[in-house]
């Protein structure tokens, strides 16, 4: 699966200036409110007609405005779900969802009615009235009828943005088995919560006032130190890959990674599970030499891949940790009383307490 | 309230007529509303004027209009005698189009609202899912805008019912072929000793009316209920 999004559009003033390709599984669409990244999805789903552009999914065009291509949503074979759900009110649950499958084209591969009502949980609400729902109920029947519909790809816009925080994470057990599950859906995801791409996210695409300011593997982008000012410097931090070697009776769970191994609490998955863990830059502390006597139980030995200073007074620095990457965040005069620089040896420490469950990902 | 041979023949031509004037007036009502309600075209405002021309015009006016282009010598009255035999000057098929112009633009009105009140959002949902855009309408738009459908249907049949001045213009009042209900008061209320005849009247078409909006209000409900989806 390949996406391929080039965009120029102007609405009033603003400009939109948007191009990515990206490869299969989830590809994150993040930015502040106001950067573009809805009028990007809704051109890719024909919603939008833009001034210029190309979009083709699978080397299929659906836009071309060189060529005259503009093929109307409904013939895009693209399941969109909507911040705001958007069921239809007159139709109950299982309608909507019949709604969804009554045009997915003939012979399109995609999962069967009863696979989708499974996997998101919807066999209890088939008879229920959209205005009856409760919004992560109404956002999983739009997820099922943008399934059922057969696509080619989902597009998403914010569809935790109006859920919260622990339907969202009701929610995003789901959106893992969609990326992960047999159906292999390739989705193009709008959010401007780190955490969400974080979990979900294979590639990232960044854009700010409505140009595409980086691109690239979601591993690749978290931990460059030039993407903390873009993705700000409280919320900046690279995931890193994990597998769950057991839990102990006291709620710590150990998992090893490239570089060691690393007691979290809060673990819910199975032993041999693997898993992505996002460490924010400013929960990190350097050190020079192996620290002894220290409540914090983390410490990994990393070596200083690269040094970014800001404007501020902070710095960020990307460091190797086995064959992952990590990011810190520290003041410029640590970097310079330290004597940090690249290719330096030191140690990594976080505190077990700062992963916070919902920086645990699939 | 007993009615004689030519009330009654008044009381029913005037249904006949207003029936078939809000059936071939709602499904152009409708596609006139959409476009008004969802589309951008040249002409646009010209059009919204037209559609609202005969409920500023007099309607005497209106019927003249009508007489001028649709009578046996106008320009469309003549093509429509040559093409398909139809008359429609001093005919019962004549008070038809008197009642559907006449009524068209209550119609309109209603529906357009109705239209207007439909998240345009839901009909974009339903095109990403695949619909074509007329089943986008039929099937989203269409059983949202119901009750506004209906209301403009009753307000038609209504204004059908009632409607006087054009109607006279265009088909005068032959008892028996072109006198509606209204006429039928009328020329009853012009000769000695008609008052009873005219008050049996005016009481049938309280009675129809009356069953026209209760009907009308039982329908809303029940597509209202089956929107809600309770």
């Amino acid at each position: 699966m390949t996406l391929s999004v080039h965009l120029r559009h102007r609405h009033g003033d603003f400009t939109l200036d948007v191009a990515f390709d990206s490869g299969p599984g989830i590809t994150a669409l993040f930015g502040r409110s106001g950067a573009g990244k809805t009028s990007v999805i809704n051109a890719v789903s024909g919603l939008l007609h833009p001034d210029e552009g190309r979009v083709a999914v699978d080397g299929d065009t659906l836009l071309d405005t060189a060529r005259g291509i503009d093929l109307p949503p409904h013939r895009r074979r693209l399941g969109y779900v909507f911040q705001d759900a958007r069921l239809f009110p007159h139709l109950d649950v299982a309608r909507n969802l019949d709604f969804g499958a009554r045009y997915a084209p003939p012979g399109a591969k995609g999962p069967a009615r009863g696979d989708v009502i499974d996997l998101l949980g919807l066999s209890g609400l088939m008879a229920r009235a959209p205005a009856t729902l409760s919004g992560g109920e109404k956002q999983r029947v739009a997820i099922g009828r943008a399934l059922l519909s057969r696509p080619a790809m989902l597009l998403m816009d914010e569809p935790l943005a109006s859920l919260d925080a622990p339907r969202k994470q009701d929610i995003l057990p789901y959106l893992e088995r969609l990326r992960d599950g047999p159906l292999g859906l390739p989705i193009l995801y709008v959010s401007h919560a780190l955490d969400e791409v974080a979990r979900l996210a294979d590639h990232l695409v960044v854009i700010q006032e409505g140009r595409m300011r980086m691109q690239g593997l979601l591993y690749d982008v978290l931990s460059d130190p030039a993407a903390v000012p873009l993705l700000g410097v409280r919320e900046a931090g690279a995931v890193i890959a994990a597998t769950v070697v057991a839990h102990a009776d006291d709620g710590l769970s150990t998992l090893s990674i490239s570089a060691g191994h690393l007691e979290l609490p809060g673990v819910q998955a199975a032993p041999g599970t693997r898993l992505r863990l996002r460490i924010l830059a400013q929960d990190v502390i350097l050190s020079r030499d192996r620290p002894a006597g220290l409540s914090s139980r983390n410490i990994l030995p990393v070596a200083i891949a690269a040094i970014h200073s800001g404007d501020g007074p902070g710095a960020a620095i990307a460091l190797r940790a086995g064959s992952d990457r990590l990011l810190a965040r520290v003041t410029s005069r640590a970097v310079t009383d330290l004597g940090l620089r690249v290719g330096m040896e030191c140690f990594a420490i976080f505190k077990a307490t700062t992963v916070a469950p919902g920086s645990i990902g699939r | 309230m007993t009615l004689d041979a030519a009330s009654w023949d008044a009381l029913t031509l005037s249904l006949w007529v207003s029936v078939w004037a809000t059936v071939l007036a709602v499904p152009l009502a409708l596609w006139i509303a959409w476009l008004l309600a969802r589309r951008d075209f040249w002409g646009k405002s010209a059009l919204n004027a037209l559609v609202h021309l005969p409920l500023v015009l007099p309607p005497v006016v209106t019927g003249y209009l009508l007489l001028l282009s649709f009578g046996r010598t106008g320009p469309i009255g003549r093509l429509l005698e040559q093409t398909f035999g139809l008359v429609l000057s001093f005919r019962w098929t004549g008070a038809v189009l008197a009642a559907l112009v006449m009524g068209f633009p209550l119609m309109v009105r209603a529906m357009r609202l109705a239209i207007e009140a439909v998240d345009p959002r839901l009909e974009d949902a339903a095109a990403t899912l695949g619909a074509p855009r007329w089943a986008v309408f039929a099937r989203v738009t269409l059983p949202l805008i119901a009750p506004g459908v209906l209301a403009g249907a009753v307000m038609g049949f209504a204004k059908a019912m009632g409607e006087f001045g054009a109607t006279i213009t265009f088909v005068a009042n032959i008892p028996g072929q072109t006198q509606t209900l209204p006429s039928a008061i009328y020329t009853f209320l012009q000769i000695p000793g008609g008052e009873a005849q005219a008050i049996a009247l005016v009481l049938w078409a309280c009675v129809v009316a009356l069953g026209a909006v209760v009907m009308s209000e039982w329908l809303a409900r029940r597509v209202a209920r089956r929107i809600a989806g309770s």
